[in-house]
């Protein structure tokens, strides 16, 4: 059977189109009572005064925890990537702005909103830290997992300074918030020493161990639910502030509560792209080749917490360069943490050293696209591994052929189309191949269908649907026999769902659980006087639609509903465990991808207009074109609207967020989305990756993204913005 | 408190409200009716989409009280799963969804744009159904989903016609 690799409809799509997909806020919970977070209103100092009184007073009004009332609890991380220290209500002391500083009770969600303005709040104010680019920083130890934060091969400053062309730039990009259009939310509820949370989380096992170490209680007195995830982005990869204090509401007013964040409240403590400042030199022959590249990274993160934004670590491998130094520092500011948002470096790092590859194509005279075909990299040099596969020049061609490239006239400010200027620009896209161990449980009955679990998310990816299909294919089942639930630490073990690496992970336990499923329903069968197939052997036999059948004798055969039918329990179970194995060792892996973009811009207005975007990826093996495209579309509009829309002002001098709300922080509405709007999937087949052959898909499409959109701008107007988004008036 | 007289996708409801209580809230936390999602306290996003006497509103943006002797159809009202309704079907096979937060108020702000424009052009369907923001997909596919509802509605009056709907629902 086919079914891996078959566009088929989503299996939530009927849940989703129905309104019955139950999101965390809409756990129903009998006795439930509603939760409001009081938040800062300064970005730096101590309470020195908690009124609580009018609030306490308010009618409905169960408890208000402050710092002075509040459970003690454990807010210092302990382990794990995503793991994150969290304002508790331990102290008197304001780290940044929205800081959550009071929890209301109340048993109708509108009698805490009106309690949690009743909250009286006094602050001893301090001199915020807030300039990203006059603070002082400090290098990391690491600027990702393992990766060293100051990184360099060759001789930098020597091959840069015999350079016959030199480049050197500095990028910068503005803090965004993910804003997905779910805003987390929690319902929590105790029974003893036990504690249920239903959670808008990318990873169940993460919030389960934070709460475990908050409260002091094993892992296993903890469960974690999440069948719906309404987006995440990397805002919901970690398990924040307020999803362990609906859960100390709860037990501290011995009823279930609800805690959902308003939308204002998704700009406080949720995680956020860090703005960034990065500097890039490129020294290259006369005929484009490259031989060096700096790349220096300022991002900052927050006085409690280390968050480093990752922008060079492409920078290491995109490119043939045989001197290259990475370098990042961090600038501790008066704001919250920042954390992953899709494609964390790779999305506003390729802003700069495309745009820069952009700069240099036009300082030697070529053609952007044949400058990064002249510093192809066949194999990484940064680690000096082949790849495990790898098909950017098919991407560029691909792309380029789509899209149409060639009508394009070198000149920058060349091309008008009426009273409007015409660009088109280019960039090269990648993304790491990761994976973590996973595990999955299979349960095949004697009604012929299969239960699948795995303690993994779907945030709108696919999961639930590309999982099934695996399974499905494995079985030798209709997808329509399996059954996949996920989203509940109850279930085997899966990892966060960022960093694209949940089909890589969790599909290939799926497809271990399945395999060994089926070959047990097999030696079943096998061994069963009963059975038709008994006594044949195990080589000898296919499976399809449900039916075990001799290859040769396709007429001799049993039902998997037979043969449970006959099993004393009617089912059986197997688990598959899957981790990486030394792949890592052997080979670079990546997904590639190339992006394209045309505008129009109105020199008098400054107005950018993107017409026209392509995109081509190859990421491995494709699951299934349907949910795959739509993840490389999505991701390309993040990235037209990181290059023109996004951007979360904090206020200079009071360290306040000035637009935290939908209808002043822009994301892209319809009309936003250019009318000749495509991703192709370059085909690609990867032996080596992981056994089902499958790279990540969720977060390339934002790669490259902006810096073609910028590049197209250059190209349309001869001025080049270094700064993000590309507003009017930087083009007036 | 103030009592209100409410038909909810056909069914008849009598129920006390908070003047304060926004429409969004009676429909979630009262009537259980968990379709119609909550993005935004501005205005912005259209995931509380709902057909007020036929019309499309954001259901963030009125009292309940100010519903008192309307007609509201939300996402359940629709179409059930064992009768959806061609905007259903076309978002579902046509992939307009990805986590699924935005689709209901998408959905029916889609079923009121063609009810005001049975044929639109891509054009038209990006600026009738702008208020309505969805972060996962893109669009393109919301897009062909419109589009395909709408040639499946035209060409088929014996079925759903969307002015069948109103103005008390197909649900039940
Ligand atoms: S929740 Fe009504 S418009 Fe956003
Ligand atoms: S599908 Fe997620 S917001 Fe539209």
């Amino acid at each position: 059977m086919n079914l891996v690799g078959a566009p088929i409809d989503r299996v939530d799509g009927r849940r989703k189109i129905t309104g019955t997909a139950r999101y965390a806020a809409e756990t129903p919970l009998p006795g439930l009572t509603y939760a409001v977070m009081v938040e800062s209103t300064i970005p730096a100092g101590t309470i020195a005064a908690v009124d609580a009184a009018a609030a306490t007073r308010a009618s409905g009004v169960i408890a208000v925890l402050t710092y002075e009332n509040a459970p003690k609890v454990e807010q210092h991380k302990v382990a794990g990537m995503t793991d994150r220290n969290l304002p508790l209500l331990q102290d008197r002391i304001v780290r940044y702005d929205r800081q959550p500083v009071a929890v209301v009770v109340a048993d109708t969600f509108e009698r805490a909103t009106d309690a949690a303005s009743l909250v009286r709040i006094r602050y001893d104010t301090s001199v915020p830290a807030l300039s990203l680019a006059h603070g002082s920083g400090y290098h990391p130890e690491h600027s990702h997992g393992d990766e060293p934060s100051v990184y360099e091969r060759g001789n930098v400053d020597a091959a840069f300074a015999g350079a016959d062309v030199k480049i050197d730039r500095t990028y910068t990009t503005p803090v965004e918030h993910h804003n997905p259009m779910e805003p987390h939310a929690t319902v929590a509820t105790w029974d003893g020493d036990v504690l249920t949370v239903y959670d808008a989380t990318q990873g169940v096992f993460g919030t389960r161990s934070r709460l475990a170490v908050a409260f002091g209680i094993p892992p296993a007195n903890v469960r974690v639910v999440c069948p719906f995830v309404g987006g995440g982005f990397g805002s919901k990869g970690s398990a924040w502030a307020h999803t362990v204090l609906a859960a100390m509401a709860a037990r501290a007013v011995k009823r279930p509560v609800k805690l959902v964040l308003a939308r204002p409240q998704m700009f406080g403590s949720v995680g956020y792209r860090p703005a960034t400042i990065q500097r890039v030199t490129l020294g290259a022959k006369r005929d484009g080749t490259l031989v060096s590249t700096l790349h220096e990274v300022r991002s900052q993160t927050s006085i409690f917490d280390e968050f480093v934004e990752p922008s060079a670590e492409l920078t290491k491998m995109l490119y043939a360069v045989p001197n290259v130094r990475t370098i990042n520092t961090v600038v501790p500011l008066n704001a919250a943490t920042p954390t992953f948002m899709r494609a964390p470096g790779e999305s506003s790092g390729s802003f700069a050293l495309e745009s820069a590859m952009d700069e240099l194509a036009y300082a030697v005279g070529l053609d952007p696209l044949e400058v990064r075909l002249r510093n192809h990299a066949d194999s990484d040099p940064s680690k000096q591994l082949p790849f495990s596969s790898k098909s950017l020049r098919e991407c560029y061609s691909v792309g380029a052929e789509r899209f149409g490239w060639s009508r394009r006239v070198p000149r920058a400010r060349s091309m008008r189309d009426g009273g409007l200027l015409v660009g088109m620009g280019v960039a090269s896209a990648t993304y790491p191949t990761n994976r973590s161990a996973a595990s999955a449980l299979v349960r095949l009955s004697s009604d012929g269908t299969a239960h699948v679990f795995a303690g993994t998310q779907d945030l709108g990816t696919g999961a639930y649907t590309v999982f099934s299909q695996v399974a499905a294919e494995e079985l030798g089942i209709p997808v329509s026999s399996v059954r996949f639930e996920l989203g509940d630490t109850n279930f085997p073990m899966g990892p966060v769902s960022g960093g694209s690496q949940t089909t890589a992970s969790v599909g290939n336990a799926v497809s271990v659980a399945a395999r060994s499923a089926r070959d047990r329903a097999i030696g079943l069968a096998l061994g069963d006087p009963q059975s038709s197939l008994h006594g044949h052997d195990a080589d000898a036999i296919d499976v399809r639609d449900g039916r075990i059948f001799l290859r040769d004798r396709p007429d001799v055969g049993d039902t998997y509903a037979a043969i449970l039918g006959r099993h004393p329990q009617g089912e059986i179970e197997e688990r598959g465990d899957a981790r990486p194995g030394d792949e890592k060792t052997a080979f670079s892996m990546h997904a590639f991808g190339a992006q394209f973009a045309e505008v129009r811009v109105d020199p008098e207005l400054g107005t950018v207009r993107v017409v026209k975007m392509v995109g081509a990826f190859a990421s491995g093996r494709i699951l299934n074109a349907k949910t795959a495209r739509s993840q490389y579309l999505g991701g390309m509009v993040w990235g037209l609207s990181m290059a023109l829309h996004e951007i979360t002002r904090t206020d200079a001098r009071s360290g306040r967020i000035m637009n935290a709300n939908l209808a002043d922080y822009l994301v892209p509405v319809n009309k936003d989305v250019p009318s000749d709007f495509e991703a192709y999937i370059v085909p690609e087949d990867d032996p080596n990756v992981n056994p089902l052959g499958v790279k990540g898909i969720g977060e390339i499409g934002i790669v490259g993204a902006a810096a073609a959109i910028a590049n197209a701008v250059y190209h349309a107007t001869g001025t080049r913005v270094r700064d993000l988004p590309i507003q009017p008036e930087k083009l007036v | 408190m103030p009592q209100i007289e409410i038909d909810v996708n056909g069914a008849h409801h009598s129920v006390p409200v908070e003047p304060r209580l926004l429409l969004v809230h009676l429909l979630r936390d009262k009537l259980e009716l968990t379709g119609t999602h909550v993005g935004c306290d501005t205005s912005s996003c259209g995931a509380c989409t709902v057909l007020l006497n036929g019309e499309s509103v954001k259901s963030c943006t009125m009292f309940a009280v100010q519903a008192d002797g309307s007609a509201v159809i939300t996402i359940e009202g629709i179409g059930a799963s064992d009768a959806l309704h061609p905007m259903q079907e076309a978002f579902w096979k046509m992939h307009g969804l990805q986590c699924g937060y935005c689709t209901p108020g998408m959905i029916v702000s889609a079923v009121d744009l063609l009810r005001r424009n049975p044929d639109p052009s891509d054009d038209e369907i990006r600026a009738g159904i702008e208020g309505n923001l969805c972060r996962c997909t893109g669009y393109e596919n919301i897009i062909r989903a419109v589009r395909s509802a709408a040639a499946a509605l035209r060409n088929d009056e014996s079925r759903h016609s969307v002015a069948e709907l109103l103005p008390v629902g197909g649900s039940n």
